[in-house]
């Protein structure tokens, strides 16, 4: 933290009114961030512990120091990152989500110890913590994002804080889609798309906070926190390439996870407001990896570029609300 | 020729999305479904294709957004509807674009087009060169 930095709490205290909204998307994303709440005690990870002995060491090693990289950011966002948001929030509200966010980012770093405790040893977990400590590329990713987390512009704080939550994470999250993709760890697979399902919706509320602060800004410093947002995703993804390479190049996976960062990446622009900057044919995902994250994300509604001649008829679906009454 | 009726958030993620596709160019008219009840409800008047975001979660109600609801719960805005495009996150895993599927299967119209966010200039051009080719034929079918 700054060392000059003294503690600034508030002058007056005024009580959360949740019957006043100043942005009715608060209230949206904390009923959304409530009604998605989970523990990693739901999940029976320790059903993967044969699973886990079938892969290789250098299999096993890739994934230990994935879950440990993991384990990092969730730490920083859990106690630096989504707090570091609080004092910007323009509502109570906005700031009521922000604890929810961190706190669910404390449970996620939580997550992956159960994780360890359930598969790895404690002599394989202290070597793989020992490994990320020494790693340059985590090192440097943490830097990165803890730099501006620690800045004095709240939009940037913002850009860095979406970067993290809908980028940085994928070259780990990669990896249990990967095995879920060949029926490995597959309760591993279930808790990580519980975090990732929560990563989505901070990363789409971070980065409308950033617009909504965006569009009272003029032309010019509009102009300059663009440029900012790409040069700080070219330096987060060169970083993210050459971490990519050392997990999961004795795997000769690198390249393949690198079309998985590139597809995030993206995302991680258009939930700041901005379009994708990466290509179609740079992003073009593995569709094992991508089904293991979404079995509904295949091309069968893509009716316009088939023939014609039959389209989908969506399954009737289970979650019906009361009010959808025809 | 039908329309277009779309729901967008105060993210205004969809709305960008349409503003892309350039449907006026093609004389395919765009109509917003307004985002509270206090700015009024929309009654079409023609053949519509609907498109809405698919609010994420998936372990509960809510994928289609309320006033979308609303707007299908009339019963002459829904004999309207044509075809349903959603736009999502596959970080919702299974719940990935179910609005989609949610109104394709009660309305029983085809699911024409999932996208992503914000969508992709790919999956502007497909949209929009789907959209004119499914009203031409449609205008044939009913002629």
């Amino acid at each position: 933290m700054a060392p000059t930095g003294t503690l600034k709490l508030i002058d007056r205290v005024t009580a959360i009114n949740w019957n006043r909204l100043e942005d009715e998307k608060d209230l949206e994303v904390w009923d959304r961030l409530v009604g998605n709440f989970w523990l990693p005690e739901k999940v029976p990870v320790s059903n993967d512990i044969q699973s886990w002995h079938t892969l290789s060491e250098d299999e096993r090693l890739m994934t230990t120091r994935v879950f440990t990289g993991l384990t990092l950011l969730d730490t920083i966002q859990g106690t630096v990152g989504a707090v570091s948001l609080i004092p910007d929030a323009l509502t109570p509200h906005e700031e009521a989500v922000y604890t929810n966010i961190a706190f669910m980012e404390s449970v996620h770093a939580k997550s992956y110890s159960s994780i360890f405790s359930t598969l790895i040893s404690t002599k394989e977990i202290d070597d793989a913590f020992a490994w990320s400590e020494q790693n340059a590329n985590l090192q440097r990713k943490a830097e990165i994002v803890l730099e501006y987390y620690r800045g004095d512009d709240p939009l940037k704080r913002k850009v860095a804080s979406t970067m993290l939550e809908s980028f940085l994470f994928y070259s780990g999250f990669y990896a249990p889609m990967y095995w879920a993709s060949r029926a490995k760890l597959t309760n591993t697979a279930d808790l990580i798309r519980l975090i990732i399902r929560d990563e989505a919706v901070h990363g789409y509320y971070i980065g409308y906070k950033y617009q909504k602060g965006l569009a009272k800004l003029t032309q010019a410093e509009q102009d300059e926190l663009k440029a900012y947002t790409f040069d700080l995703l070219f330096e987060l993804y060169e970083n993210e390439v050459e971490y990519t390479e050392s997990l999961y190049g004795a795997l000769g996976l690198t390249e393949d996870v690198k079309k998985f960062l590139r597809y995030n990446a993206n995302k991680a622009l258009m939930n700041l407001g901005y379009e994708g900057l990466f290509p179609k044919d740079e992003t073009d995902v593995n569709p094992a990896i991508l089904a293991a994250l979404s079995p509904n994300a295949d091309e069968n509604h893509d009716f316009f570029s088939g023939s014609g001649s039959s389209y989908v008829i969506g399954k009737a679906v289970a979650t019906e609300d009361d009010d959808w009454d025809f | 020729m039908g329309s277009l009726v779309y729901f967008s958030s105060v993210s205004e993620n969809t709305h960008r999305f349409v503003q892309r596709l350039g449907l006026d160019e093609l004389g395919i008219p765009t109509h917003r479904i307004p985002l509270r009840k206090s700015d009024g409800f929309l009654t079409v008047t023609e053949p519509y294709v609907l498109m809405v975001p698919t609010y994420g979660g998936g372990n509960e109600g809510g994928a289609v957004p309320r006033r979308v609801r609303e707007f299908l719960n009339d019963p002459h805005n829904r004999s309207l509807v044509r075809g349903v495009i959603a736009a999502g996150n596959t970080n919702f895993g299974a719940a990935y674009c179910i609005a989609g599927d949610i109104i394709s299967a009660k309305c029983q119209v085809p699911y024409l087009y999932a996208f992503e966010l914000l969508g992709t200039a790919e999956d502007a051009r497909r949209v929009r060169d789907g959209l004119g080719r499914f009203w031409q034929r449609q205008s044939l079918i009913s002629a």
